[in-house]
């Protein structure tokens, strides 16, 4: 059970750091210096959510810490979902890759605020309060690009379209979510789906966008350990300078 | 969309606590009163400065021209009447 809640753990964490890791990447290239800020804050909300469930599963498994688990941990060992390993495009699939992750983690976190893992359910309480913003203003912006320019317009229709396959892996249930969800400590992913998809619809169709089909692209996601082409190369620049400098304190 | 246009300038009233006057704590771009909410937010609030925001658009507010400097304040400098402490208390006075 130990490992399970390990397992679940990481991939919460991995999720929330490597999306962090993402927007980090993107400071300083915002359109405008407010809207810089703004994505910058969000990032480091994440990056403080991976950190609490990353000292969670450090403190679960002994003999280890968050530093180690982000820095050292190998390739296979991630558990974050495809969705967040995506590159940052351009303005359009940055912000939609971040609404269809904050309208998920509104209701997965949501959830997990009643878990039975006083933990992880004081996490979430922490939590929820950042996510429910972040989705006020990734929806803002949704509209806003929607019903903008023919060309603002035009890019969210691609990158709504380019992005949505990576949506199926976060309403699947692997063995870890079948028992979390037995032990009471998590919901089933496809118990989340329908109410996703109102929230998702709804803003949509209000930013005057289509909704893509949804497709079926793979069997190995990023959460049993298989990984897009993506991830490597992020991991690389995130892990470079510990993996050269062992000991370096800051 | 010029490629330097950053939108209206706001300027934000951050209230530090409740019961106490908003202060201006500095200003912003932004192209509509949503968005300069959260920017607001997001540059001025991150850090415990408040519970309350106000946004007013630059264009709004009428001000002084530091040019009028000399005509709007230098004729008070010499009415010291004008200040309280310039009187004397009769002796007997209380409660002041």
């Amino acid at each position: 059970m130990k490992d399970i809640i390990i397992d679940y753990s990481l991939r919460l964490a991995d999720s929330s750091l490597i999306l962090s890791q993402r927007i980090g990447e993107y400071c300083s290239k915002a359109p405008h210096l407010e809207e810089d800020l703004a994505i910058t804050n969000v990032g480091l909300d994440l990056l403080g959510n991976a950190e609490n469930l990353l000292n969670y599963a450090a403190e679960l498994s002994g003999n280890i810490d968050a530093d180690e688990l982000t820095f050292k941990r190998k390739e296979k060992d991630f558990r974050c979902v495809h969705l967040v390993q995506t590159p940052n495009t351009d303005f359009a699939f940055i912000l939609t890759r971040q609404f269809l992750m904050d309208v998920y983690n509104n209701l997965l976190f949501e959830k997990l605020c009643d878990s039975k893992d006083e933990t992880i359910a004081g996490i979430s309480k922490k939590s929820i309060k950042e996510v429910r913003y972040h989705l006020k203003r990734s929806k803002d912006w949704i509209v806003r690009l929607g019903q903008g320019t023919d060309e603002s317009h035009q890019r969210l229709q691609t990158a709504i379209d380019e992005l949505w396959m990576y949506t199926e892996e976060l309403f699947t249930d692997n063995h870890t979510d079948i028992v979390i969800a037995k032990e009471g400590i998590g919901p089933l992913n496809k118990d989340l789906k329908d109410h996703w998809l109102d929230i998702v619809k709804q803003t949509l169709e209000e930013a005057d966008i289509k909704l893509p089909e949804d497709i079926h692209y793979t069997l190995n996601y990023g959460k049993n350990g298989y990984h897009t082409e993506y991830l490597g190369y992020l991991l690389a620049e995130m892990q470079h300078l510990p993996l050269l400098y062992p000991e370096a304190k800051w | 969309m010029e490629d330097d246009d950053q939108g209206i300038l706001w300027e934000v009233f951050i209230q530090p606590k409740p019961g106490r006057p908003h202060k201006h704590i500095g200003s912003l771009h932004a192209y509509d009163k949503e968005m300069a909410m959260h920017a607001a937010r997001d540059l001025y609030t991150r850090r415990n400065e408040g519970i309350g925001i106000w946004l007013v658009k630059a264009d709004d507010i009428v001000s002084s021209q530091p040019s009028d400097g000399e005509a709007f304040f230098d004729p008070s400098n010499d009415k010291v009447y004008r200040h309280p402490t310039f009187y004397k208390l009769p002796d007997g006075v209380k409660h002041i």
